[in-house]
């Protein structure tokens, strides 16, 4: 449906862009043994690649930047459309470069962080297998290709969150995470298919072209609503943002990596990806925006409640989220930008304030923001990282924090008082999450922790100093990257090339004026912290999501428990009578419903043998189920398989014939090594189950009959015995043709055959010695 | 279960039920018989052994794991079958050759003939497996 598609020509075919994610991918087998030989110094020889990674995207700025990025494809399964296909373009590039380069710092500081932790070499594996599916994510082409690395992501997010999976609620937040942000993929790849549908093609950057089609296509409504579940539930957005404050029970390093830079990013970059061809309805407009605001303003102010650091982050980084939601459904060229600058600027300053939150954390062994002050004296290089970045995210000059905020505002204020209001509310939480989390811990009086904390070694406030560092760079110099990064970023989110200049200055108007009350008021706010935060608890609503996802889940296990416990008796009988029931039920329901009775009338020409030969198979039946000795009924069974081998020969089927005389003699050897093991022959049943199993039986066998007699009126294809007989010998090459179809035309349901029976062989043989040792271990005998 | 009758009949059927079952094999693709038929026959003279002396000493003069026999078996099936795929034609696809022996006639081989050896053997294989399962449990 998606094979006509050939990549675009002309663009620049990189084999490494395809590396660059695939080496990150294998570095990560190889990181378990590195660690091993290298120890703690692993960290630092894990990022060389990171790093480099982040230099090469950094050389495809240009190629971006000209309008010709960097591409490669190879097909992968071409008739389902699926294409291995990169291409970094200006936002692709964006996202991956915030990928690697925290990526690169996150593997450093985690080096320090974990030292000495057992399970060490495990963490790195799954941190570069994430990292490699983000990376692949950000620069995918095909959109089945990112679907596949947005699941590895859930994934790998999964064991990361469960990494210390001694502790229940690890356990719990990796479970929960994994449901939603996996959940949301099943949803998204239906909704991508439907896309696909729409637009004709899988490769994004032919069918961001077709946007008109697809606004038009009737696939165009369930596709967005399909596609905007997934990343809401990746980028925790309401009613899913629950999960993200959870899974703070990470490591910290991972909190920093995929909790504040990169993951819940995913969802975000989903949509400012597919915005290009999606946005400019009312849908998108009320969907993408009203739950970003929605989620902004929830955010925010849960965000006011926390005492403890990370949930504190936690929540302002699902605010943030939201504001990115919302200027991406605001969907104007300028929203579009303000969104592009906010993922960097946030990216930097959030990612700094997470590995400081994990600092302050591995110092003192507390991230309760109530025991900790007056820390500067002690961790300066630390102190004066977490001041920049929090005044970066309180958006005050000369940090970059400031220019996406006065962005943010400008595009605000466009869309009227409403949403002004909200991102003004935003932005005070904002500055008031900066001052508890960069500020407090470090300035005033000095608190009393467990540990005595000192400074962090080198490999730890390395990353919080150089995103910092980034955060002033960019904002005293932002000219570095508006050209470059920015611009063709903004670009590739709004659909045509723009050109955006970033300023550090504006001059005095309005958007700076909101600037300067948000900082004063939220200033005002975090010095009435302790207030404020005691009044809030007060209004603690215990009904929401979280309470509903719980509820739910325990329902859902209560429901699994009790459909096993119906079905799952654990006695054969049971299930073979389970079994007959509903095939019979079904079958017997169509065949009446269908009017699929057809007996065939006026059958002549019956034999008196073969009248003998069918009285001696039913009276063998008979027989079989009223003797009271194990041997005579078998002897019985016996009884109607050979006739059943005689009505065989009679009819032509020389093979079926042997083959069943074979079966039934062996069946006998088989129940005679069985009957060995079995206690005397005792009627145990009663007489009620004995009567629903003889209901049971003469309904099954009722039906059977039933079916093979209407079965025989029936015709609805020209046999195909004619062909079979016809070219047994000129194709199959053999006489036989029974044989000829089983080895040769039929072969491949023959192979079906045989592996199930080897399957079945396997089966059986634990299933006995499973019995045998666990008798032996009952009776204490040590055979 | 000891019994000098069925002891002696196992011993002098053994020879016989297994050249029955190469015969079997053999002829299947002409005249009735074949792999299924062929492997049911193979098995009866170690079954009859099991219950005459034992699943040790079935075990014993089969020689081979009946586990390694359906895996052998199977693969043998599949190895049959992705020959084709080296030709460019789809799965299982059947390629015959003629085989001229000095002395015999000219018989007709292909890949149809090593897939029903496939069958052959994992029928020994499962048939063998169980039995001598259910004989050691004890």
């Amino acid at each position: 449906m998606f094979g006509g598609f050939n990549p675009a020509p002309g663009e620049g075919e990189s084999m490494i862009l395809a590396l660059a994610v695939v080496s990150v991918l294998g570095l990560a087998f190889a990181a378990p043994w590195l660690v091993r030989r290298a120890g703690n110094g692993a960290g630092w020889i894990l990022a060389i690649l990171p790093a480099a990674v982040t230099l090469y995207l950094i050389s495809l700025l240009p190629l971006a930047a000209e309008g010709q990025p960097a591409a490669f494809s190879i097909p992968w399964s071409p008739e389902l459309g699926l294409f291995f296909s990169f291409r970094a373009d200006g936002l692709g590039l964006l996202f991956a470069l915030l990928i690697s380069g925290v990526g690169t710092l996150v593997v450093i500081y985690a080096g320090g962080y974990l030292r000495g932790n057992p399970d060490l070499e495990k963490f790195y594996a799954w941190l570069l297998v994430f990292m490699g599916s983000m990376l692949g994510l950000a620069l995918a082409e095909n959109m089945l290709l990112l679907f596949m690395f947005w699941e590895l992501t859930s994934i790998s997010s999964y064991m990361l969150i469960g990494f210390e999976h001694e502790r229940e609620t690890a356990r719990a937040a990796a479970q929960q995470a994994f449901l939603i942000t996996a959940g949301g993929g099943l949803v998204l790849l239906a909704g991508l298919l439907l896309l696909g549908q729409a637009g004709g093609t899988l490769e994004f950057s032919t069918l961001l072209k077709q946007d008109d089609v697809i606004r038009a296509s009737p696939f165009y409504l369930p596709a967005v609503v399909l596609i905007l579940l997934a990343a809401f539930t990746k980028s925790a957005q309401f009613p899913f943002h629950f999960w993200l404050p959870n899974a703070m029970e990470a490591p910290t390093p991972v909190s920093t990596y995929l909790h504040s830079a990169t993951m819940v990013k995913a969802g975000v970059y989903l949509l400012a990806r597919l915005g290009p061809a999606l946005n400019g309805t009312d849908l998108w407009l009320y969907g993408v925006g009203g739950i970003g605001a929605a989620t902004m303003l929830l955010g925010g102010y849960l965000a006011l409640q926390q005492t403890d650091l990370k949930r504190l982050l936690a929540y302002s980084t699902v605010s943030a989220l939201g504001m990115l939601t919302l200027l991406i459904g605001l969907g104007s060229p300028h929203a579009l930008q303000a969104a592009v600058v906010l993922l960097l600027a946030h990216g930097l300053y959030k990612g700094a304030l997470f590995l400081v939150a994990g600092a302050l954390d591995h110092e003192t062994g507390t991230r309760d923001i109530m025991q900790l002050g007056g820390l500067f004296p002690v961790m300066k290089l630390t102190a004066i990282g977490a001041g920049l970045a929090a005044l970066s995210m309180a958006g005050l000059p000369p940090l970059f924090g400031f220019i996406s905020k006065e962005m943010s505002y400008e595009v605000a204020l466009e869309f009227g008082p409403w949403i002004t209001g909200a991102v003004i509310f935003a932005g005070l939480s904002f500055v008031f999450v900066a001052g508890v989390t960069g500020m407090g811990p470090f300035w005033g009086e000095r608190k009393q922790t467990t540990r005595s904390p000192h400074e962090t070694p080198p490999s730890m406030w390395a990353g919080i100093l150089i995103l910092a560092t980034l955060s002033l760079l960019f904002g005293i110099f932002p000219a570095i990257i508006s050209a470059p990064l920015i611009s063709p970023a903004a670009s590739a989110a709004i659909g045509e090339p723009t050109d955006l200049t970033l300023a550090l200055w504006h001059g005095v108007n309005p958007a700076f004026l909101l600037s300067i009350a948000t900082v004063a008021v939220g200033t005002g706010l975090f010095a009435a912290r302790q207030p404020l935060r005691s009044g809030l608890l007060r209004l603690v609503w215990p009904w929401g999501p979280s309470f509903l996802y719980d509820r739910a889940l325990g329902a859902f296990n209560v429901l699994a428990r009790e459909l096993t416990r119906l079905f799952q008796s654990g006695y054969l009988r049971y299930y073979i009578m389970t079994l007959m029931v509903v095939a019979t039920g079904l079958v017997g329901f169509t065949l009446f419903t269908r009017d699929g009775w057809d007996f065939p009338r006026g059958v002549t020409d019956i034999r008196f043998y073969e009248v003998a030969l069918g009285a001696l198979i039913l009276a063998a039946a008979l027989v079989a189920t009223i003797v009271q000795s194990r041997l005579a009924a078998v002897a019985s069974l016996g009884v109607v398989g050979y006739g059943v081998s005689l009505i065989y020969i009679l009819y032509g089927a020389p093979d079926l014939a042997m083959t069943q005389f074979l079966i039934e003699s062996l069946t006998v050897i088989l129940f005679v090594l069985a009957f060995y093991h079995l206690p005397q022959f005792t009627q145990l049943s009663s007489r009620r189950s004995r009567v629903r199993d003889i209901g049971i039986a003469l309904l099954a066998g009722g039906l059977m009959t039933a079916l093979v007699l209407s079965a025989t009126g029936v015709l609805f294809y020209p046999s195909i015995s004619d062909y079979f007989v016809e070219n047994a010998l000129p194709l199959g090459h053999g006489r036989n043709i029974v044989n000829v179809i089983l080895v040769d035309f039929r072969a491949f349901d023959t192979m079906g055959e045989i592996t199930v029976l080897g399957i079945a062989a396997i089966g059986v043989y634990v299933l006995l010695k499973l019995s045998a040792a666990s008798k032996s271990d009952k009776t204490g005998d040590a055979e | 279960m000891t019994s000098l009758i069925l002891r002696t009949t196992a011993r002098y059927l053994t020879p016989l039920l297994l050249l029955f079952s190469v015969f079997l094999f053999w002829r299947g693709h002409n005249q009735p018989g074949g792999g299924f038929a062929g492997g049911l026959v193979a098995a009866v003279p170690f079954a009859l052994f099991s219950i005459a002396f034992g699943a040790a000493e079935a075990r014993r003069i089969l020689h081979v794991e009946t586990h390694v026999l359906i895996a052998t078996g199977l693969l043998t099936a599949l190895v049959s079958g992705v020959l084709s795929l080296f030709a460019g034609d789809p799965f299982l696809t059947s390629r015959w050759g003629s085989l001229r022996l000095p002395g015999f006639p000219a018989v007709d081989v292909g890949t149809p003939v090593l897939f029903d050896l496939g069958v052959y053997l994992v029928v020994i294989g499962v048939t063998l497996s169980i039995i001598f399962a259910l004989e050691e449990t004890e």
